[in-house]
């Protein structure tokens, strides 16, 4: 039993953080959230050469890495940082593409999106309306996907379709689709994506239970992202507790407060336990691996409700303020809850499993 | 990072079910998991079956008789002990005073007291509340005042838990009076049959009689059972409480809980279905079992991080509070699983006369309900772990 990063992944934690501390303040975050494209370009080959990206797939598909516990360091140091460049959409949709797209992505040269989630199909991932017909120089996907992240900066978009009895990807073009644009209330952009006719290749026939295993993958990269949002905001409440002063004191000598502080931390350990457990069962069965990301995603979500409300509740009125640091990362943080299933839908899913 | 026991601790952990299934008296096992009261004879059946194993001092250093097992082993064999309904290991004697004498105890105490312990010649019990003194410990009053080879000891200790059962008692007492609270308490071992000492039992609110207040008028007690240094005695106890705090979070507990709360709802009919069926029922159980995961994953870091000798800071206090909110939540689960059969009175209903009432583990459901709300009481109360930890975390603001 050891609960150390390996060296190599000590590495990557030390350099992400240093990258992100150095360029990655509050003015330049909110400056992006600000921009038409919702991502800075610039960033997103920096964090390329560092080897964010290709630490999130194995050395077969042109990366160095992609176990659980890769990914989930990443994902932590994006987190802490309130990262909205669109890397989550490289470890659902990059599993599924050709490798020499996948090397373009890894090199920062181009993006991906994923397109699954429907109006209609909330939280379930075999809820799948689109319809896919062969026709002479492949098929045609016909419509509707909702809340597709990152979609007009996508060179490809991987759709997800009904093909007969099964539910296959294919690589859909953004030019050939109709996009209804829009920006995110935790940064980024996202879109309506309506298919009708639109031509596509197919990547992976039957592809459910990958796509089982991708968003696995990815709801325990939103558990460690969101446990790094937390981390930042515990911190920025730890620093406010200490300097604010009122009725002569500083805040944090209020043993009101103080408890409250206690049992925040005291979650954050059950968060990062939950995170560790996610990550150490992603490889397992399908049953293990899903218990666990369930039982992650269900504690996280619990606990990220806690530490955002309490840390706004904690600053008070400066914490109301857009252009503070905590404002950002509580939306992160309570968001996260809205992505590959929320707390209900995966206590449910815990029970099912047994 | 790698969550995984070596082949060494699974064949270990395999050596431990083996000893329970062959050495672990039924007629024990039987009780605890009905939770019915064991008895003195009990308890020393159970220590004497360890001891001939070398497993009653498990983090005794060999050179005393113990099994010297690191943190790592301690947590495997507690979880299997729980999972067996072995009984506990009776703490005062082997986790409280062993390790105190052996850092602090002169040479002759050693060799005295410690192997008395290990053959079970004494029942220890521990004296460190007082009724004006819980979780504010340092304002303990009883006096020992030095009268030639003697200290005379006044006053009164209480919460002090099988003390009936008791020939020696380890004692904070008050040596000097002027100092500031912590500096004038000296740490003493009193034999329980001297003139002077009279225990009154305490039946708490299930009817149990596990707890006891001692009383001291003029105790004559040999100055050599001094431990350490006089008014030192506050620095002792503080060493003590890091050792009380191994398997803090109770996890073998709480998994051995939760398994029967689910056997219990399988069992139950509701709503003419089995109760685990119904889905507020099992979200329940679903949110305690994975608050337990969480919190058994943060038993294991500050496991193996004690197993490299790094010692748990304020992740202690940290697992006092979850590991005891959700063993709580536990006793709640079971006792609602219950149903109407949580109303029979538990004593009553375990010893036999009510014993078809219900299914198993009803009966002792709610006696089990209410003992265990002292679980976030003793130890530190879950608000002195929550200042401990305030504390440490921000130190600066006053």
């Amino acid at each position: 039993m050891n609960f150390d990063l390996t060296e190599e992944r000590q590495m990557l934690q030390d350099s992400l953080r240093r990258f992100l501390r150095d360029r990655y303040d509050t003015a330049t975050r909110n400056r992006i959230l600000d921009s038409d494209t919702g991502f800075d370009a610039q960033i997103w080959s920096d964090l390329a050469e560092l080897g964010i990206l290709g630490a999130l797939f194995p050395e077969d598909r042109g990366g160095f890495g992609g176990a659980g516990f890769d990914i989930v360091t990443v994902f932590e140091e994006l987190g802490r940082a309130g990262v909205v460049e669109p890397v989550m959409e490289v470890l659902l949709a990059g599993q599924f593409v050709p490798d020499d797209l996948l090397d373009a992505v890894i090199a920062g040269d181009t993006h991906f999106a994923f397109a699954h989630a429907e109006p209609d199909s909330r939280y379930d991932l075999d809820r799948i309306q689109t319809r896919a017909e062969p026709d002479a120089d492949g098929y045609r996907l016909t419509g509707r996907k909702s809340v597709v992240q990152n979609a007009e900066a996508a060179e490809i978009i991987v759709t997800s379709a009904r093909d007969g009895d099964t539910i296959s990807l294919f690589s859909v073009r953004p030019e050939d689709t109709d996009l209804q644009a829009y920006p995110l209330t935790g940064g980024g952009r996202a879109a309506e994506m309506i298919l009708d006719g639109t031509p596509a290749m197919r990547l992976t026939e039957n592809a459910l239970p990958q796509i089982e295993a991708g968003t696995a993958r990815a709801a325990t990269a939103q558990c460690a992202e969101t446990l790094g949002a937390m981390e930042t905001a515990m911190a920025l409440t730890r620093e406010y507790l200490m300097t604010r002063t009122q009725f002569g004191k500083p805040i944090g000598s209020f043993q009101a407060l103080q408890h409250r502080f206690a049992d925040m931390a005291i979650e954050m350990e059950q968060a990062r336990s939950a995170v560790i457990l996610a990550a150490h069962h992603l490889d397992g069965d399908r049953q293990d691996r899903d218990r666990h990301v369930s039982m992650a995603k269900q504690l996280i979500g619990r606990v990220g409700r806690l530490v955002a409300e309490e840390s706004i509740q904690m600053h008070g009125g400066i914490a109301m303020t857009q252009e503070y640091e905590l404002a950002h990362i509580a939306k992160r943080i309570v968001l996260a809850d809205h992505r590959f299933g929320d707390t209900d839908h995966h206590l449910e899913r815990f029970i099912a499993l047994g | 990072m790698d969550l995984s026991y070596t082949p060494e601790e699974t064949a270990f952990r395999e050596e431990v079910r083996t000893f329970l299934k062959d050495d672990l008296p039924a007629h024990l096992s039987d009780k605890v998991r009905r939770g019915q009261e064991l008895t003195k004879a009990d308890h020393e059946e159970w220590h004497a079956i360890l001891n001939a194993r070398g497993w009653l001092a498990q983090g005794w250093p060999k050179a005393h008789g113990g099994a010297d097992w690191d943190a790592v082993r301690r947590h495997i064999f507690d979880e299997e002990a729980a999972l067996a309904h072995a009984p506990r290991i009776v703490p005062f004697g082997i986790h409280m005073l062993g390790p105190v004498l052996m850092k602090f105890g002169s040479e002759a105490q050693k060799s005295h007291w410690l192997p008395r312990i290990l053959n079970g010649d004494d029942w220890w019990c521990q004296g460190y509340s007082e009724p004006g003194a819980g979780s504010d410990l340092a304002s303990l009053k009883t006096r020992a005042v030095r009268d030639g080879d003697h200290y005379v000891v006044n006053g009164q200790k209480t919460w002090t838990t099988l003390g009936q059962h008791a020939n020696m008692i380890f004692c904070l007492v008050r040596t000097d009076p002027d100092a500031k609270a912590q500096e004038g308490i000296s740490f003493l071992l009193i034999d329980m049959d001297t003139p002077g000492i009279e225990v009154r039992p305490i039946i708490l609110l299930d009817g149990s009689a596990e707890v006891n207040e001692v009383w001291f008028t003029d105790v004559r007690v040999p100055a050599e059972n001094l431990v350490g240094t006089e008014n030192e005695g506050w620095t002792y106890a503080k060493y003590l409480l890091t050792h009380e705090r191994t398997n803090i979070a109770g996890v073998g507990f709480s998994n051995a809980g939760l398994l029967a709360v689910k056997r219990m709802a399988r069992q139950v009919m509701a709503g003419g279905r089995p109760l685990i069926e119904n889905p507020h029922f099992a979200a329940r159980i679903a949110q305690a079992e994975i608050d337990l995961m969480a919190m058994a994953t943060t038993n294991l870091r500050v496991v193996s991080k004690a197993a490299k000798g790094q010692a748990p800071g304020v992740e202690s206090s940290m697992l006092k509070v979850k590991g005891t909110i959700i063993r709580q939540e536990i006793n709640d689960l079971a006792r609602r699983a219950a149903g109407p059969h949580a109303l029979p009175f538990a004593s009553e209903a375990v010893e036999g006369a009510n014993d078809a009432i219900g299914p198993e583990g009803a009966a002792m459901s709610t006696g089990r309900y209410f003992n265990n709300r002292k679980l976030s009481i003793y130890g530190g109360s879950n608000e002195v772990q929550r200042q401990i930890i305030a504390k440490t975390l921000l130190g600066a603001a006053r």
